[in-house]
């Protein structure tokens, strides 16, 4: 192995009580590359996102940065790392403006005090890039449209230019030229080297996007696809459970339980 | 996208711009247009729930003029300017209430801790011994460290404020009783510190009429500051006659009230501390860092703690905050009667510093609110006590109108909240 990955996962479980909701999890995201991570309702990829991110940490398993094995127990430690996320839930706060929401947590500072000047001509100059129709930055977010919301939300994870960026479920609330408008710019993003983890349930999003996917399948993995080889039949096959891609799976759950 | 931008910013400048049009047209198309732009930009303003703090001032007015009318001493320099003592107290504890309604959280223990405060001092100062300044600075700290430990509850155990802050209601009220237990009623020096708190006025016009002018040249200064760097940036900014505009009022509405002022004894050194510290803290909570995280834990605990925020240090400094102003306002209090005794923060003192916060027009559901609302919300409600009592009306019926007040500032509250969502929705 020349370099390794940037992000990878080993092991990584998390129980929610009772029920296993991540067992065993690998994964890898590359530098300038897009994983797709797939899989049917309650697999488990929103969960997998938050344990990447230090919402909801792993119970066990390791987080390796750059092939070392780093700890993510808060947003904080994500954060400091390059790991930015765009949430399912957005995560905005409603009643902030989109330069509050876009710098929240790392607000630009001058003698002390907030410099919302020099925020908002950053925020302007960010989304002049990323979209047409600027929204009203001075707007409590509640009062966008939730286009415009989500548009907000990728700002904010692009402000501080991260080195993995995970999406979840993106484009789930754009419209057809907004939904263009993100996946160029994660194809602009992998050019510039950025790793990017994509949750998506847009076969044809993910097949003209994504360099390979991961299947998740009941909390675990069930099968990586190099996108440009595999069909959709196999992908679909894998996420639903025709396919099982990883032995001994009930036997596992048994002894769980 | 910028001119629609600038145009929202002052609808006035580009109403008035659109009248001095000077291509010859039709007068009645023109009025019609500008009426246009008004109402949409009003509308906008509204959905946005920018109308700020008008339809509280509003209130305000016609609560002065129905008095007014009922007994014309009501406006007299010495009433006004006992009012304006008078709101202080309560108008201190309800800043430090805005501050919890702002994380959407409530504080129910403000009073016992203003009376245990107040207890503090008194027993302190006056049964032991201790110089003014020390007592004073030690029974802020305990107002400080009773509100600490209950944010601290709160952030760790989950268990809302107000339920933590109920007990501490009682915990505290229980822990100034013991503190009084012998003396029960202990009156201050009459000479002291704290008694000059509410009793010192600046005789000397020039120093209300130097506030006045102060005030409304920092707000200018800073407004215009701040138009320079956006103009410098490229960035949408007032208009330098909005601005005018806007310090013009401020400045007639301090220089009016410094009159008024002028013409009894003066201005009190009370309000000027209460201005003061409501000005800091509104500074505080919308310039600083610190604020920003206030506001957006009201706006989403969830969405501040991804954004890294820590929940814990917050919530906990909130209630610090609230505690410290309740002690603030309880020293005040008693400064008034020169007296601290075991009906101390008791009594309607908690709901109407409450009631205070949110007529004033802090929200309820947390993230919107400014300390202002806490001068203005006081200000109405000793409005109508003081009203009540020049006018020789029962206090049962007293009680009936606050509350009535209260509630339609309830209402209005959650009728804004919902108009801006389902604006979002749209």
């Amino acid at each position: 192995m020349a370099t390794p990955p940037l992000l990878a996962l080993r092991g990584i479980c998390k129980r929610f009580g009772v029920v296993q909701v991540l067992a065993d999890i690998e994964l890898e995201v590359r530098a300038g590359e897009v994983v797709a991570l797939m899989g049917d309702n309650g697999a488990g990829k929103s969960t997998l996102v938050k344990a990447i991110a230090g919402v909801a940490p792993a119970d066990t398993g390791v987080i390796e940065w750059e092939g070392r094995a780093v700890p993510i127990r808060r947003p904080h430690d994500a954060r400091d790392l390059g790991i930015a996320t765009v949430y399912q839930d957005l995560a905005l706060c409603g009643n902030l403006d989109v330069v509050g929401n876009l710098f929240l947590g790392r607000e630009t500072r001058r003698l002390g005090f907030l410099d919302e000047v020099e925020m908002e001509r950053r925020t302007r100059d960010l989304l002049e890039r990323l979209s047409t129709g600027l929204p009203d930055l001075r707007a409590p977010v509640v009062s966008l449209s939730s286009g415009q919301r989500q548009m907000v939300a990728i700002a904010r994870s692009l402000l501080w230019d991260p080195r993995i960026l995970l999406l979840d479920e993106p484009t789930a609330s754009l419209g057809f030229e907004q939904t263009s408008e993100v996946l160029d710019l994660v194809d602009h993003l992998r050019d510039r080297g950025v790793g990017v983890l994509l949750i998506s349930h847009n076969l044809a999003d993910v097949k003209a996007l994504a360099d390979r996917a991961a299947v998740l399948r009941l909390g675990r993995n069930n099968g990586f696809f190099n996108v440009n080889t595999a069909s959709q039949e196999q992908i679909v096959a894998a996420i639903t459970g025709a396919t099982e891609n990883v032995p001994r799976r009930m036997a596992h759950r048994e002894v769980d339980w | 996208m910028k001119g629609m931008r600038n145009e929202r910013d002052n609808p006035q400048a580009e109403a008035a711009a659109h009248t001095a049009d000077p291509r010859p047209s039709r007068p009645g198309r023109a009025i019609a247009d500008v009426v246009q732009r008004w109402t949409a930009a009003g509308r906008r303003r509204f959905i946005a729930s920018e109308l700020g703090s008008l339809p509280v001032v509003l209130v305000l007015v016609a609560v002065w003029i129905v008095f007014q009318l009922l007994n014309p001493n009501f406006l007299s320099p010495r009433n006004l300017s006992n009012l304006s003592v008078d709101i202080v107290g309560t108008g201190l504890i309800a800043v430090g209430i805005v501050f919890v309604l702002l994380i959407g959280e409530l504080d129910l223990s403000v009073g016992s801790i203003s009376g245990l405060a107040a207890a503090a001092f008194a027993v302190l100062n006056v049964n032991n011994g201790v110089p003014e300044w020390l007592a004073i600075i030690l029974a802020l700290l305990v107002g400080t460290a009773a509100g600490t430990v209950q944010g601290f509850s709160v952030a760790k155990t989950r268990v809302p404020a107000f339920v933590v802050t109920l007990a501490g209601l009682l915990t505290w009220n229980g822990l100034m009783l013991y503190m009084l237990r012998t003396s029960g009623t202990i009156n201050l020096d009459e000479n002291g510190l704290v008694a000059k708190l509410t009793s010192y006025y600046f005789s000397n016009e020039g120093v209300a009429y130097g506030v006045a002018a102060f005030a409304a040249g920092l707000v200018f200064l800073m407004s215009y500051r701040d138009r320079r760097r956006r103009q410098a940036m490229g960035l949408p900014h007032r208009s330098l006659r909005s601005i005018g505009a806007r310090t013009g009022l401020l400045a007639v509405v301090a220089f009016a009230a410094a009159y008024v002022l002028n013409r009894f004894q003066g201005l009190p050194l009370a309000l000027l501390i209460f201005l003061a510290l409501v000005g800091g803290l509104d500074v505080v909570l919308r310039r600083t860092p610190y604020g920003r995280q206030v506001y957006a834990l009201g706006g989403g605990i969830e969405a501040a703690r991804r954004a890294s925020l820590s929940v814990v240090r917050v919530q906990t400094a909130v209630l610090a905050v609230s505690g410290t102003m309740a002690a603030v306002g309880g020293l005040f209090l008693a400064s008034r009667i020169t007296s601290v005794s075991q009906s101390s923060g008791s009594g309607v003192l908690l709901l109407n510093a409450i009631a205070a916060a949110v007529i004033g027009g802090t929200s309820l559901f947390g993230g919107r609110g400014t300390t202002w609302s806490a001068v203005l919300g006081a200000l109405i409600i000793q409005s109508i006590a003081s009203g009540m009592a020049i006018t020789d009306t029962p206090i049962a019926l007293q009680f009936v109108i606050t509350g009535g007040v209260l509630f339609a500032a309830a209402v209005i509250d959650a009728l804004s909240r919902r108009s801006q969502e389902a604006h979002g929705r749209a």
